[in-house]
């Protein structure tokens, strides 16, 4: 690190949307071969900072200057020629293109002008990814190679673009543990060699890790630029949400009793025929939580979409307080007393167009009080909404706003009203916080616990370790289709890694 | 450096927390979702725009005033019935055009409405020209059969069988794509087909409804007496209006019921908005596509009976053949929006223009009536043509919206 003028300062930077403003004032800066934090709940202004600085958004006040010079970001291209490469979230590849083709895409080397020259690409990119240690095969295809390995096929097209300030967001949701400490170990080796980083991020142990610096935004506003050492995982929160925040959830033993819940033995194929639930069988009692930890796409959706009705389940069963669902229809599963918050809230928890009273009715509808002989009451609707409204603390609307206008966490909150509200006796809660803020995670992950005390048997799905470890009374790791562990919430994020990643198999008690 | 430098380009903003439901799809998907979102400036735009278009073209081609023609227009059509000033000879005459304006409308509105309610469940009903053409066939052979039959008995027996053999075509569709997933767009425009050949068939040369005196004329036996819908503005020698223009306005009001009072509407529209959230909800979505369709179906074939029964009481092979009416429907269902209103306000204004552009009504120092129809032929297919138009506001709007801050 040196003291020397920040290689990216961003003064006074104001951006105003109808009706919000989005960022007020904010003034961020970045010095050579740091690594700056940029933590924020959802809505802070976060994005629309890091937009600003990769030519995506133009302010409407304030000035950006990148090593010393005052500079006018009118486009990502532009942002790219002043030296900014950003890695975002979701990853620009294409899956049968080799590493070398996807980070040369567009900026080919040639030989006489017509000639493509791969041979000096490859050489070119193996080089980078020696000099920073990113351990990349330039030759192989990105859909052979692991999310990991594809992030740092970002990371490498931003440095052949010889980016000096790299934007990394919220780099660590796609990845398990052991991916994270490798991408840390990327990032140090960056900082090492002169690159300066921006870490966008909400995740408060991984910022504590790796950040030189965090700056914390709120509504739009800079609360603090801090650094790290003395922070603290509260201390932030505080600064994110503006009060105290529990962090992990408290709880009390689970007092388990019957089983609510009882899969046996499923198979399940996906859309392609390609079995992706081979054999899952297990139990969830009144008045535990369960967590399946695991990657994406381990046949977490496909067994979800099979207990839930949505899709066909080839073998095995499934029964809800003792009664077979296995072949019925969705409705008979809700009937059964089957609660399911989905993974996928906008796709198919709400009917985004539909006030919030009629996605709470979403279920039940079809019957008194909410309609008589296929006549619908809307102010029934209305009446209900309002008192779970009031309940679960939606806020952004009435029972008449289209849900498609709340919040994510709004949103959550109204799927949370009515899957609970119908008193299910099993509920599966499938990434119920997803995408959500600090705040509204706190209240979902009461909320759950308050159910299990209510004797409800609740199933986790999760890829998140910190909620499944903070949340589950018994956990069971998915991998390739399979359940090859069970945990206890004491396990560590490290155990449950290497059984995510089919390092381990341990017993599995069903 | 150049745009696709591996960094996107146009980096789309993160969803949350303003939702932009993208589905992707194809561009009758994104025009379906479109117009089930309501909305008064877009159509309002979308015929004025129309009408300018329209107005160039009548100035450029022919060097006419426009504006003197639409006003001709407007009083071919019998609107001006509506200004208390006009009156004497004037007013009769406008009261007569008038009629025939809203017994066009009659028949729009219900042909609208077999597009709008199958697209509100997410559906492109091409289907209401045969759907009607069902209608109008088996009301025409009821209608002139029976003789002798209570009228009130006979005039309801044949609407509701028109009705039901559109609900059959429609339904057809909707069952095909309920159960083999075939796509309603091309299953309806083959059943137009199928409709209108059999109609062919029935009433040509040697067809077994082929009418009982003239044997060279491929024309249906007439409606009986009984058998007529009364008529109750005007003079039913000179095609008043007929009663059928109630049973429109209440179909547009059972339209409205439907969708927002029942649990079926409400089974349609999530359907129509969301088809996995609405099968996450426990929705049976193929049975609504079948209800669906069927429904539309069943407005069409009222139309057809309505039309048969109201004012054209006979059916020749010819009709069947040159009848374009359910096509207009969804110029109407799109200009409307699929709301009850909106379908109905779209349809008397296609009433009013196809009325007042004829050659009966437009004055011919003004305008060429030959021509004018031309005129609402093309006024009609700009603003089907801007309902992409709406679609590039609807997109601007939402963009609008959606660049507040994310994340």
């Amino acid at each position: 690190m040196s003291d020397q003028a920040p290689v990216l300062e961003m003064c006074h930077i104001t951006k105003r949307f109808p009706g919000i403003v989005a960022n007020d004032d904010v003034g961020f800066d970045l010095r050579e071969g740091e690594v700056h934090a940029l933590l924020g709940e959802n809505g802070a202004g976060k994005s629309t900072l890091m937009n600003i600085l990769y030519g995506l958004y133009h302010p409407d006040e304030g000035e950006i200057a990148i090593k010393g010079r005052n500079v006018r970001l009118g486009s990502p291209n532009a942002a790219i020629e002043a030296g900014v490469g950003m890695v975002h979230q979701h990853f620009m590849l294409i899956p049968v293109m080799t590493v070398t083709e996807n980070i040369v895409l567009a900026e080919e080397p040639t030989r006489e002008g017509v000639l493509l020259d791969m041979d000096e690409a490859e050489r070119r990119v193996q080089e980078i990814s020696d000099r920073y240690g990113l351990a990349v095969d330039p030759k192989a295809r990105i859909q052979d190679i692991t999310v990991g390995q594809q992030q740092r096929v970002e990371i490498l097209k931003a440095l052949y673009r010889d980016a000096d300030v790299l934007v990394l967001d919220e780099p660590t949701a796609v990845l398990t543990p052991q991916e994270a400490s490798e991408l840390f170990k990327v990032v140090r080796s960056l900082t090492e060699r002169g690159k300066s980083i921006v870490f966008i991020s909400h995740k408060l142990n991984e910022v504590l890790e790796i950040a030189d610096r965090i700056t914390v935004l709120r509504r739009g506003k800079l609360v603090e630029t801090l650094p790290r050492a003395g922070a603290t995982e509260g201390g932030l929160a505080r600064l994110m949400v503006g009060r105290d925040v529990l962090l992990r959830v408290a709880k009390t033993d689970a007092q388990p009793t019957g089983p609510l819940l009882e899969v046996e033995d499923v198979h399940i194929s996906d859309d392609r025929g390609i079995e992706q639930v081979r054999g899952v069988s297990f139990i969830v009692r009144s008045g535990e939580i369960v967590a399946i930890a695991g990657i994406d796409g381990n046949g977490q959706t496909e067994l979800i979409d099979g207990m839930t009705g949505l899709r066909a389940i080839e073998a095995g069963s499934v029964r809800v307080e003792g009664k077979d669902v296995t072949r019925q229809s969705v409705l008979e599963h809700i009937e059964a007393g089957l609660g399911h918050i989905p993974e996928d809230r906008q796709r198919r928890g709400l009917v985004l167009e539909y006030s919030i009273a009629e996605n709470i009715a979403l279920h039940d509808y079809r019957s008194p009080p909410a309609s008589r002989l296929g006549w619908l009451f809307p102010r029934r609707l209305v009446q209900r909404a309002r008192g779970l409204i009031r309940d679960f603390d939606v806020r952004g609307g009435g029972p008449t706003t289209r849900a498609g206008g709340l919040s994510g966490g709004n949103q959550q909150k109204v799927v949370l009203a009515r899957e609970i509200e119908r008193d299910p006796k099993v509920l599966i809660a499938a990434q119920p916080t997803r995408g959500l803020d600090v705040g509204a995670i706190e209240f979902v992950h009461r909320r759950l616990i308050e159910e299990r005390d209510e004797g409800r048997a609740i199933l986790l799905i999760s890829l998140e370790l910190e909620e499944v470890l903070s949340l589950a009374d018994r956990i069971l790791v998915m991998y390739e289709g399979a359940l090859v562990g069970e945990f206890p919430p004491t396990a560590t994020e490290e155990e449950l890694g290497v059984a995510m990643t089919g390092g381990k198999r341990s017993e599995v008690a069903a | 450096m150049s745009e696709a430098s591996g960094l996107p380009p146009v980096q789309p903003l993160p969803a949350a927390p303003e939702p932009a439901p993208d589905r992707g799809g194809s561009f009758l998907e994104r025009l379906a979702l479109a117009q089930r979102a309501g909305g008064l400036v877009a159509p309002l735009l979308t015929v004025l725009i129309a009408f300018v278009m329209g107005g160039l073209v009548v100035f450029v081609t022919t060097g006419k005033n426009p504006l003197r023609t639409y006003q001709a227009i407007f009083e071919g059509s019998g609107l001006n019935w509506l200004f208390p000033w006009v009156s004497g000879e004037a007013r009769v005459l406008a009261g007569f055009n008038l009629q025939q304006t809203l017994i066009a409308t009659t028949t729009l509105a219900l042909v609208g409405l077999a597009v709008a309610f199958a697209f509100r469940c997410g559906l492109f009903n091409i289907g209401g020209q045969g759907q009607y053409m069902s209608g109008a066939v088996l009301a025409v052979w009821l209608g002139s059969s029976f003789e002798g039959m209570h009228p009130f008995v006979h005039v309801v027996v044949a609407l509701a069988v028109g009705t039901s053999a559109g609900a059959l075509v429609g339904g057809i569709a909707g069952f095909l794509k309920a159960t083999v997933g075939a796509h309603e767009v091309i299953t309806t425009i083959m059943l137009n087909y199928i409709v209108l050949w059999v109609g062919v068939f029935m009433f040509g040369l040697g067809g077994p409804l082929q009418n009982d005196l003239q044997e060279s004329v491929p024309i249906s036996n007439d409606v009986v007496e009984g058998a007529k819908l009364p008529v109750w503005w005007g003079d039913a020698l000179l095609q008043g209006l007929h009663v059928g223009f109630f049973i429109a306005l209440a179909a547009l009001v059972v339209y409205w019921i439907i969708l927002n009072r029942t649990t079926l509407g409400y089974g349609v529209k999530a359907v129509g908005f969301n088809p996995e959230a609405a099968r996450y909800g426990g929705i049976n979505v193929s049975r609504n596509y079948f209800l669906a369709m069927a429904i539309s179906g069943g407005f069409a074939g009222l139309a057809g009976a309505v039309d048969i029964l109201g004012w054209q009481f006979r059916l020749s092979t010819g009709d069947i053949q040159t009848s374009q009416i359910g096509f207009v429907g969804i110029a109407v269902a799109l200009l409307g929006r699929n709301t009850a209103v909106g379908t109905g306000l779209a349809a008397l204004l296609f009433g009013a223009l196809v009325t007042g552009t004829s050659t009966r009504n437009l004055d011919p120092e003004i305008f060429q009536p030959e021509l004018a129809f031309n005129l609402t032929l093309l006024i009609q297919g700009l603003v089907v043509l801007f309902v992409g138009i709406d679609m590039v506001i609807l997109y601007l709007i939402t963009r609008a919206r959606r660049q507040r801050p994310a994340t």
